[in-house]
């Protein structure tokens, strides 16, 4: 069976957000109970029809299975596969295959964190053997990799400022966005400097929130009330845990998931309409945008400058404000999905992208350790 | 019987940084392994390395004074190959730059245990 055999064959039906920000008085399991609730209506289908759930968060016992136990669902196939931030990208995958397998039928994807009001830093788990007596941050890898980037092809901090300008500037089309004031590439780079050469600017928020996705097969998914969102292509690499151990710090293990997921979908980066980039930091726009093949290696400080990824601009990128703007509740992975699965619905609004048929969904994990790339259709690209 | 983990451990408290060279592919490797994640091989022995190493990239993480102000990560990329995360000593933290020649050095020894640090070498 060849790879491409998943194109078209599942759909997101439905889609779900919690309330997001500030939430505070709401544990990480009740966001995530609300944003299912929301999915669960979206795809006009009930908790009992949901047989595959596919989901993690912290902290958990046994984080799959406790999501499981507070919805009260007993499914017949269960995934918690922990990869980072990019888990629930990755998690498109297995739904995708356990529903053309016939292993169930309706697949719900799931993430809740209060980040925010716990006061939790994310992605602290266990710290790293060798790493630990050096005090690195989550933020210290993506600064190395910043650094590593200007030094080799000359990106400039300007440059880099131009991903959350964008981001702030999408934002301020979208009224559910956590940051809408205005944003200059001057206020960027006076911001305070958090990690060289990374100010506070350049780092996605702390939020709350929580997010569901619901899937079906693709001959479900066209009875159902909302215009299915297709899976067309999903592939995911790693290429290390930390970053010590990442061969070239401006090459991500996206320069081999990008183009898996785009040979499963028989699509080329031309054929993108609308991209959500997991952008917990500045470079990682720069970096996905290059290793996914939207301009050359070493040339996305360039290619994002002038506007080209905020409205108006040549490629519509993280519509939603993204990780930096609209919220970043610890792991931001299934929020890609769910704002390119409203694009290609046509119900973004304001920040509506023209005619959207494609979207590319993208998930980052750990210290830029796990790539995850989907591309989503609407019923005409199938 | 041990790992090399205590092994490599055993070694920094004694002064002596250490990293493996596989048997099987004449690579080095750090951090100590029982595999070598080259070729899978078990037959890694113990070498000292040069201590020479240039840094790969660099940053100041920014810290409140009172906190114990502005300091240093990095990760050194060893003579021998390898590269490891650490931190140059004997420099303020801005004025470490990627390319800077650094020497290795065994610290530590309080709570954090012992560990490796760079000093920078000449000009």
């Amino acid at each position: 069976m060849a790879a491409n055999s998943l194109r078209g064959q599942t759909a997101v039906v439905g889609v779900g957000l919690s309330e997001f920000g500030e939430v505070p008085g709401f544990s990480h399991f009740e966001l995530m109970a609300q944003a299912v609730e929301r999915a669960l209506a979206d795809a006009g289908l009930k908790k009992a029809d949901i047989d595959g759930v596919f989901a993690t968060l912290e902290p958990a016992n046994l984080p799959a299975v406790s999501v499981c136990e507070y919805l009260g669902i007993r499914p017949k196939v269960m995934e918690g596969t922990m990869i980072g931030g990019s888990s629930f990208v990755n998690f498109l995958q297995w739904a995708a295959l356990a529903l053309q397998a016939g292993l169930c039928e309706v697949a719900l994807i799931t993430y809740g964190s209060n980040s925010r009001s716990g006061r939790r830093r994310p992605g602290g788990a266990v710290p790293i053997p060798y790493e630990s007596a050096y005090d690195a941050r989550l933020v210290t890898s993506y600064a190395l990799a910043a650094a590593r980037h200007m030094h080799q092809y000359g990106t400039t901090r300007a440059q880099l400022a131009e991903v959350p300008v964008a981001a702030r500037a999408w934002a301020r089309k979208n009224p559910k966005a956590t940051q809408r004031g205005p944003l200059s590439i001057e206020d960027v780079l006076r911001s305070r400097m958090v990690s060289d050469p990374l100010t506070v600017a350049d780092c996605c928020l702390i939020s709350d929130g929580a997010g569901a996705v619901i899937m079906t097969r693709a001959d479900r998914a066209k009875d159902l009330p909302k215009k299915p969102a297709y899976l067309l292509g999903v592939a995911a690499e790693t290429s290390h845990l930390g970053i010590a151990q990442m061969a070239d710090l401006t090459v991500t293990a996206a320069a081999q998931s990008g183009p898996r997921a785009f040979a499963m979908a028989g699509i080329s980066p031309k054929d993108v309409d609308v991209l959500s980039l997991y952008d917990a930091f500045s470079i990682n726009t720069v970096l996905f945008l290059e290793d996914l093949g939207f301009c050359k290696k070493g040339e996305g400080g360039a290619f994002v400058s002038g506007g080209t990824i905020a409205p108006g601009g040549a490629l519509p990128v993280n519509t939603n404000g993204g990780g930096l703007s609209c919220m970043h509740p610890g792991m931001y992975g299934v929020f890609t999905i769910i704002e390119t699965v409203t694009q290609l619905r046509g119900e973004a609004g304001e920040r509506q992208v023209k005619d959207a048929l494609v979207g590319l969904a993208h998930g980052n994990g750990g210290s830029l350790s796990t790539q995850v790339t989907s591309l989503f259709g609407t019923r005409d690209t199938l | 019987m041990q790992g090399p983990e205590s092994n490599y451990q055993e070694y920094l408290a004694k002064g002596e940084f250490r990293i493996q060279r596989c048997g099987g592919c004449n690579s080095h490797v750090f951090y100590p392994r029982l595999l070598c994640p080259q070729c899978g091989s078990s037959s890694l022995e113990w070498i000292v390395p040069s201590g020479a190493g240039t840094v790969y990239s660099t940053t100041v993480m920014r810290r409140r004074p009172e906190a114990g102000g502005d300091y240093n990560v990095c990760l050194v990329e060893l003579e021998e190959g390898p590269r490891l995360m650490s931190r140059v000593e004997g420099l303020p933290p801005v004025e470490i730059g990627i390319g800077m020649r650094v020497k290795a050095r065994v610290a530590g020894g309080g709570d954090a245990g012992f560990f490796v640090v760079f000093d920078p070498v000449g000009n």
